[in-house]
């Protein structure tokens, strides 16, 4: 789960990361007020998951009340690559005199977390691993050992940032470690990490990742929402507990298993169609959840034909058949099915749909064969 | 021969009292798997249709000799029940358990790592089939029978496509190994290729990975420097979008990392033949042992 810039601010401030002081705002009243609060100058900042806001005109500096709410009436509501934004964070300028970056990822490679450390902060930090990789300054934490004093020193005078600030970022570089491990992320990165005129150190943004398996042991973390991030289908379907995701096509897809599912989409777009979601109905479904996800995805305005691809090992091919009979009965669908069903009770499932004669079902046998007749029916459809 | 499970498992399941660890393990022993015991803390003494419970590993491996384990607790317990079992001195442990938070996933591997004496399977994963010897796991068996293609896969549905289009084709399986779709697998490609490439009754290795890590680039690393029986790949997800978890945990191309194309690539390099879709897969198999 990606937090927002002003949630992972949040986040560090609980854990003793110096971050400038600000408030979040849902309207330009809220922007307002918190600005006269907070003085000026100060930032306001679109929040969205995306990189690049600053040049898309989604940061800007206000030095009054007026430009602050001229820049929140600009900011909110504004359409970054896609993304409207919701929220505006406001937070007191800072006087930058050095940019860094710092960040501890899961590293699935090596099995253990990875702190890193560049004074090259301010800019792509992929674009400086691919140019200058000696730039940045790098060390596998043992996580059974956890990030000791001297780790921070290490990275700090490895990377090669100014004397005087060694001791801070080290110290910043602990808490850092110990907000990865005590909220569970996947990722902490600070860039940039700045150094201001009076040579204090402070996390200028932040970009949080949580493991969303561990969320149950952090209730607060788990309330934390994203307005610009949520589509209308993949909330739905997470409220119903069902593993979804949007795509750019009109083709529906639904699947048990994830690799069989991404398979799906796979073969589909071999076949010359565009795939309009992701969804796996999961491993043992019942029929309930089965009409459920139908629902979901024909909820997505742009599909014009359904792909099941069922092959059932605890899912039970005659649950799925009544799952789609349930939904053609309660959502009366108008677009076509195309319906693979192998595996476990296959030849009761495939029986079940025959007999139920629905309008615009249509079986086929194999994977190949039914994504080459959704892809065709798709097009005549739309 | 086959690897990893056969006829002299013992398998011990953790949570056999749950409806879905009382299912699959009466399943598993209906397919001729030993099962000696289950663990269930308080339960002890139980029975479950007559495989006796303890209340831990420990029992399990003193008075019944289990040699392996099948984890299927809820997932904030799970961790605690892998590491219960390699404590206990469990030579395999099989976790079929999705959606352990990864800090435990990484303890628990850390530490059976640094002790070394138990090998991990998953988490996350339908487990493993040795056909005609032994089920650990949620593998429908029925699509399987005995032979000479061994199979390792990240995904559980996607390797029943690939072994039922492979059985429609003619071919059996020596053993079938679920690595499971998380970030952090117990055991990965490259420790199921080694052990196919070892077993005399092997004599076709299929690889189904898919986006995300680099297990894959990996194996194709380690089947370039150590292996000599040929391999067939297939990688899932090349229509899937950057920054989007599919499905399983470690299914999400991070930026320019993980994608379907840089592992099809990496495979291809080291003369491992690509199919396209499951399908090309059997084809590719059918050549190759023709």
């Amino acid at each position: 789960m990606d937090l927002l810039e002003y949630q992972g601010k949040q986040l560090f401030a609980r854990h003793g990361v110096p971050v400038p002081s600000g408030k979040p705002a849902r309207t330009v009243e809220e922007a307002v007020a918190a600005a006269e609060e907070i003085g000026y100058p100060c930032a306001v900042k679109a929040q969205v998951q995306i990189g690049g806001r600053g040049k898309l005109g989604g940061i800007k500096i206000a030095n009054d009340k007026d430009e602050a709410r001229e820049h929140a009436e600009a900011i909110l509501g504004m359409d970054i690559k896609g993304l409207t934004v919701y929220e505006v964070w406001i937070e007191g300028a800072s006087q930058i005199e050095s940019e860094y970056y710092a960040s501890v990822v899961f590293d699935r490679s090596a099995k253990a977390p990875l702190v890193m450390l560049s004074t090259q902060g301010g800019m792509d930090i992929e674009a400086v691993a691919d140019e200058t990789p000696e730039l940045i300054a790098h060390l596998h934490v043992d996580p059974l050992l956890g990030f000791q004093d001297f780790h921070g020193r290490r990275l700090a005078f490895e990377a090669g940032v100014d004397a005087d600030v060694v001791r801070p970022v080290g110290e910043i570089l602990t808490k850092l470690y110990n907000t990865f491990v005590t909220e569970e992320c996947t990722l902490v990165e600070v860039n940039p990490l700045i150094i201001t005129p009076e040579r204090t150190v402070k996390a200028l943004d932040a970009k949080v990742t949580l493991d969303a398996n561990a969320l149950f042991r952090h209730p607060e973390n788990a309330e934390l929402r994203d307005l610009s991030g949520e589509d209308p289908q993949e909330r739905m379907a997470k409220e119903r507990g069902l593993t979804y995701v949007k795509l750019d096509g009109n083709i529906g897809i639904l699947g048990n298993g994830a690799g069989l599912v991404m398979s799906t989409l796979d073969v589909v777009k071999l076949a010359g169609g565009e795939p309009a979601n992701f969804l796996d109905a999961g491993g043992g479904s019942k029929a309930e959840v089965i009409t459920s996800a139908v629902e979901v995805i024909l909820s997505n305005p742009n599909v014009t034909a359904v792909l099941f691809n069922i092959f059932g090992g605890i899912t039970r091919c005659d649950e799925v058949a009544r799952g789609l009979i349930a939904a053609f009965d309660q959502i009366k669908p108008t677009v076509p099915f195309v319906v693979r069903l192998d595996g476990t009770n296959d030849v009761e499932g495939r029986k079940l749909l025959a007999d139920a004669n629905l309008p615009n079902v249509f079986a086929e046998a194999t994977m190949d064969g039914a994504a080459a007749k959704v892809v065709e029916l798709a097009g005549a459809s739309s | 021969m086959s690897i990893f499970v056969d006829k002299n498992t013992r398998l011990c399941t953790s949570g056999i009292t749950g409806s879905e660890g009382t299912f699959h393990t009466l399943r598993n022993r209906d397919y001729g798997t030993q099962v000696v015991a289950g663990v269930t803390p308080g339960k002890g003494g139980q029975n479950v249709d007559g495989v006796p419970v303890f209340n831990s590993f420990h029992e399990a491996v003193e008075k019944q000799g289990a040699n392996t384990a099948m984890i299927f607790v809820p997932p904030r317990f799970a961790a605690d029940s892998i590491l219960e079992a390699e404590d206990a001195g469990i030579e395999l442990i099989i976790a079929i358990t999705e959606g352990i938070p990864a800090f435990d996933e990484l303890r628990a591997y850390q530490i059976i790592k640094k002790n070394g004496r138990s090998r991990l399977v998953g988490p996350n994963c339908p487990g493993i089939l040795s056909p005609g010897k032994a089920n650990v796991g949620i593998i429908p068996a029925s699509f399987f029978k005995p032979g000479n293609v061994g199979v390792v896969s990240r995904s559980g549905t996607l390797t029943y496509q690939v072994g039922n289009v492979l059985a429609q084709s003619g071919f059996g399986n020596s053993t079938i190994v679920g690595i499971g779709g998380d970030p952090v697998p117990g055991t990965d490609f490259v420790d199921c290729i080694a052990a196919f490439e070892a077993d005399p009754e092997t004599e076709l290795i299929v690889m189904c990975g898919e986006i995300g890590g680099d297990n894959e680039e990996k194996a194709a690393a380690y089947i370039g420097e150590h292996v000599s029986k040929p391999v067939v790949g297939y990688i899932a997800g090349f229509s899937a979008p950057p920054g989007k978890t599919m499905g399983h945990a470690g299914a999400i191309v991070s930026g320019s990392q993980g994608t379907a194309v840089a592992k099809a690539e990496a495979l291809e390099a080291v003369g491992v033949k690509v199919g396209r879709t499951p399908t090309q897969v059997a084809e590719l198999a059918m050549e190759l042992l023709a």
